[in-house]
């Protein structure tokens, strides 16, 4: 086994049984850093003091019998994730040098539970984008492919765990940004229910969509950090009081009594890659085999969910971005990337006087109407399988000069944004030597069900096996 | 969606010059002259909208499904921060206060 | 010619909560005196990824005053943000209420000069979060702004009335039973100089179209005429008295311009004490789109009828109860029944005086009347003298005076004959004896010393060796 692709399962039971220390792991990934990063650019900061003296302290943990559920596990911070002590860009250059003074809830529960933050990665900047290009830094690039994106916003996040620089990274997905950068680098990405993990301390980006996810190699992976990090949070007012279950699925390979649905409004379009259309076919027989109901079904309102999304939330962008005026940090409103400006514009006309009811109200009625189709199609089946892109990973610069044909990228995933339920994207094959992607989405807080139905494909396909070459 | 014809809604000079005013934001000539269209396409796109009939529907502003989250009135001195920290990354601060430039008291 | 016109008040009144920790996190709210900027957290510094959490309490004591101003409770409510740049306002918008405030359409009745009674209407009562605190000064020779974010994220009620003020003194008598109430309910000092009350009128003059306009007979017949066409709003008003000159003063300029057959701009002025004067404040064309939109990251507030009824049991009696009670109950004039409860603690302890009045002065009983004279007009420290101490001094005053003159004489007479030697002194011209049988009198009874030294006197003179 390559111990760069090693699962955080596998790391676990290699430091409890001592034949591998977290300095040695984290070293590693270091190292891989070093060597790899000047061509990918998947980091922003790299806290290579920190992350060893976290490991040996990890380690000395474990020397004395103690355990925690990601003691000594390398990970890293997408860039939305305020780190105390820690630069916390954004991926922009207007807080390019804000060394926050307080940890993210998530933060904190990630290093409770022992994890060693290696650094923080590249991003669209504030999480505006799905291809990664619009960070102010360099693009990240696809370890499967460096002409093309790795998909974003959390570009660098996938495209670390994606090259071996670590075993887990975070990210946030308020449109598409952790499915999106998943399914293009064969990861597995999360978006969990809207509350059910905390925005305390994540830069936010539009305040009701946000959802704080994380990428793993595998479905287990992803669900033993679900496990860390999901919770009701005293500082976030959004996040559910709802019991933290067990996540991590027994793995029993039957998915009998389990009904999935295939939303027609998802199939067929124009613009689909016949080739993604093909491997989602070959995925459905898996899940046939497997044992599951297979069903069309019906999301009326479809077709009005990017409009709806891009009324929504660029008018909470507009207003998250305004505290970023240069008085208590940061760098004057002048530093806004192009994206950000286009965004904030966008959103202050959407909201400006004369134009809110035609806009802003009329999109939150529209989300009504998408939460009611989400609603509906659940009363007859436990979960919907759907492409996570119409296409393979694109080109770097293919869409960067319309904007619109970038926004549209996002057109599978938003819908679940809008309606706050949880979608897991785990890799559903390859073409042309891409990652395709798929996502699971189910009713809020049905974590549980799609990460079995997740780990029962993974086990059957096995697609983390395929690492890119050349790292 | 589609029923509606594109070119009705655009963007004016006057909608930009006005969105930028109330964001704060000072636009280049020439930052306005690419915004523009693309900002008209985006707002073209996104006034189709309103083709989706929503008599009767109610608003829907966020997804909680809660009410009523509320923190007692107790002082928390967990989170709170010297003034060293609340200055640290203050471009300018004087005498413990964070410093701007002269803001007049609104008088002309 | 000033009688043509006569100005239409509407006023916005903030009154800053007494809570212990801020709106929308644990800081301290209570930040009068502390050095900048040490109490701040994210939150309230508005740093990226920080959250608001809502303080129930304050939330609770809005309701509250909204109830005691009689308003009524909806259902459902909610956060905005109200969003524009200023450097005190760290997060770029204000987490304020717009469409759905805690509390809307209440009245409030008050007591005009000539003894009949106003209502002014309130259009709602909301919730809001306060500012840091700019200071102006120059440093090293160039002109800055100071901020101190100590003040950011404190609570705060704003109170809207309709424009229901006729004359600045209805201003005036509002505002002191507004204060009262929010006294009275313990949840402000509503303190004008310090800050913890302040006052946005908007003004405008319409031309006085009936001549009784002193007090319609209720509030609709204020709608019946129209409102002007322009208004002015005011600002920077530091006190009662500022508020007063700032209206009085509108009031000329307007009716000048009037006069003049034109029409006052609509535009927000600002009092500028040194020159004594408003002064038209820079307007932008932009400077009142808020873009409002809902505050997603605190959810909806729904009251059931249940929740409002136990915070309505906990509105203690109020000052308009509280004076018809003292004088029903303690036949107390109305003056000084006013005068008793302007403070809540003050009518309390005037209560509890009462009460132990009635069992100290069970053979000789002090009547409330009496109470509430000393309370009035011998300026009584209620925070040191404790209520029975005030009943003892009352009735030693009583006894006092239940003294006859002949008492006096028959006393003085008895000190003179006892110490003969001291009268002897005295009339060789030795003052200090006349001291010495002073002492002795007193000894004796309990009168009004000069009473004593006059007759003391007296009696001397007439007295024979």
């Amino acid at each position: 086994m390559d111990t760069a692709y090693m699962t955080i399962e596998e790391a676990r039971q290699k430091l409890r049984a001592r034949t591998i220390s977290s300095r040695e792991l984290t070293g590693m990934c270091l190292a891989r850093i070093r060597r790899y990063d000047g061509s990918l650019h998947a980091f922003l900061t790299v806290t290579e003091d920190e992350a060893l003296s976290a490991a040996d302290e990890a380690d000395r943990r474990i020397a004395g019998g103690l355990d925690g559920p990601l003691l000594g596990i390398p990970v890293a911070l997408k860039d939305l994730f305020t780190t105390k002590g820690i630069r916390t860009t954004a991926g922009s250059r207007i807080i390019g040098s804000y060394v926050p003074p307080f940890d993210a809830t998530v933060v904190y529960k990630l290093k409770e539970a022992g994890a060693v933050i290696v650094g923080k990665t590249n991003e669209d900047a504030w999480g505006h984008g799905s291809s990664g290009e619009n960070t102010d830094y360099e693009p990240t690039r696809n370890p499967y492919d460096t002409g093309r994106v790795p998909g974003g916003s959390s570009s660098g996040s996938a495209a670390a765990v994606a090259s071996g620089m670590c075993l887990m990274a975070t990210g946030t997905d308020t449109g598409s940004s952790v499915r999106l950068p998943a399914a293009y680098c064969n990861l597995v990405g999360l978006k969990p229910t809207y509350g059910r993990v905390s925005r305390y301390g994540i830069i936010p980006m539009a305040s009701s969509f946000d959802t704080i996810g994380h990428i793993t190699r595998t479905v287990r992976d992803n669900a033993m950090v679900l496990g860390v990090t999901a919770g009701h949070d005293p500082y976030d007012a959004t996040t559910a009081d709802v019991a933290v279950p067990a996540y991590v699925p027994k793995t029993t390979g039957t998915l009998k009594g389990v009904t999935i649905g295939l939303p027609k409004e998802y199939y067929g379009v124009e613009g689909m890659d016949p080739d993604v259309a093909k491997t989602i076919e070959d995925a459905v027989l898996v899940f046939k085999k497997l044992g599951a109901a297979v069903r069309q079904v019906s999301l009326p309102h479809t077709g009005a969910a990017m409009a709806c999304y891009y009324i929504l939330v660029p008018s909470e962008i507009s207003s998250n971005l305004a505290r970023f005026d240069g008085v208590r940090f940061g760098l004057g409103r002048d530093t806004f990337g192009p994206e950000a400006k286009r965004r904030i514009m966008l959103g202050t006309h959407t909201l400006s006087a004369g134009y809110y009811d035609a806009y802003y109200r009329k999109a939150s009625k529209v989300r009504t109407l998408i939460r009611k189709d989400f609603a509906d199609v659940f009363g007859t089946v436990d979960a919907l399988l759907v492409p996570s892109s119409p296409t393979p990973p694109f080109r770097i610069g293919e869409k960067t000069a319309d904007p619109l044909t970038m926004y549209l990228s996002d057109i599978f995933l938003c819908p679940m944004n809008i309606a706050g339920v949880p979608s897991l994207s785990v890799p559903a094959g390859f073409t042309r030597g891409l990652p395709v992607g798929m996502q699971l989405a189910g009713p809020q807080f049905s974590e549980p069900l799609l990460y079995k139905i997740g780990a029962a494909f993974e086990k059957e396909t096995a697609y983390y096996n395929v690492h890119p070459e050349g790292f | 969606m589609g029923q509606q014809k594109r070119s009705a809604v655009s963007l004016t000079r006057h909608d930009i010059q006005h969105a930028a005013a109330l964001a704060h934001l000072r636009l280049s000539t020439k930052e306005e002259e690419t915004l523009s269209p693309q900002l008209t396409r985006v707002v073209g796109y996104i006034s189709e909208l309103s083709a989706t009939p929503t008599d009767g529907v109610e608003e829907t502003s966020q997804v909680t499904g809660r009410s009523n989250v509320f923190r007692e009135d107790v002082v928390d001195p967990s989170r709170s921060l010297s003034q060293d920290a609340v200055l640290a990354n203050a471009p300018d601060a004087y005498n413990g206060f964070v410093k701007v430039k002269a803001i007049l008291d609104g008088e002309s | 010619m000033d009688q043509q016109f006569e100005p239409v008040i509407g006023l916005e009144v903030h009154v800053e909560l007494a809570t212990r920790s801020k709106m929308f996190c644990g800081c301290s709210a209570d930040y009068f005196g502390h050095k900048p900027n040490t109490d701040c957290c994210p939150v309230c510094l508005g740093l990226p990824g920080a959250l608001p959490v809502p303080n129930r309490k304050a939330v609770e004591w809005c309701i509250m005053l909204g109830l005691a101003l009689g308003c009524s409770i909806p259902e459902v409510s909610k956060f905005d943000r109200k969003h524009y740049f200023y450097p005190d306002l760290p997060k770029g918008y204000q987490i304020s209420q717009y469409d759905q405030p805690l509390c809307i359409g209440g009245l409030l009745s008050i007591a005009l000069p000539g003894g009949s009674a106003k209502p002014i209407r309130i259009r709602r009562v909301h919730m809001e979060e306060d500012t840091g605190k700019l200071l102006h000064e120059t440093v090293d020779g160039r002109h800055v702004s100071l901020i101190d974010f100590n003040r950011s994220g404190v609570p705060l009620v704003e109170i809207v009335t309709e424009p229901d003020f006729c004359s600045v003194d209805e201003v005036d008598i509002y505002l002191k039973k507004l204060q009262e109430i929010v006294r009275y309910l313990g949840i402000s000092n509503a303190d004008m100089e310090k800050g913890s009350m302040r006052l946005e009128p908007s003004i405008s003059m319409r031309k006085s179209q009936i001549p009784m306009t002193k007090s319609p007979k209720n509030p609709t017949s204020q709608d019946l005429k129209a409102l002007p066409p322009y208004r002015v709003e005011l600002k920077n008003i530091n006190s009662f008295r500022f508020g007063r000159k700032a209206l009085e003063y509108e009031i000329a300029r307007q009716t000048e311009v009037l006069v003049r057959g034109e029409e006052p701009v609509q535009e927000t002025r600002g009092w500028n004490e040194g020159k004594n004067m408003t002064v038209p404040q820079r307007h932008k064309e932009e400077a009142n789109d808020y873009r409002y939109f809902p505050e997603p990251d605190i959810p909806p507030m729904q009251w059931r009828r249940s929740q409002i009824s136990v915070l309505r049991s906990r509105i203690p009696e109020l000052p308009d109860a509280k004076r018809s009670r003292f004088t029903k109950d303690y036949g107390l004039n109305a003056a000084d029944a006013v005068r008793i409860t302007e403070r809540r603690q003050r009518a309390d302890y005037f209560e509890e005086a009462v009460r132990v009045g009635r069992t100290l002065g069970a053979k000789a009983p002090v009547t409330p009347k009496q109470i509430a004279n000393w309370l009035i007009n011998r300026g009584i420290d209620t925070e040191t003298v404790l209520p029975a101490e005030l009943v003892k001094r009352i009735m030693e005053a009583s006894e006092a005076v239940t003294v006859s003159d002949d008492d006096v004489d028959a006393a003085i007479q008895k000190a003179i004959t006892d110490n003969p030697k001291a009268a002897a002194d005295y009339k060789n011209g030795k003052e200090a004896s006349l001291m010495f049988l002073m002492g002795q009198v007193r000894k004796q009874i309990a009168a009004d010393p000069k009473l004593i030294l006059t007759r003391l006197k007296e009696l001397l003179a007439n007295y024979s060796l």
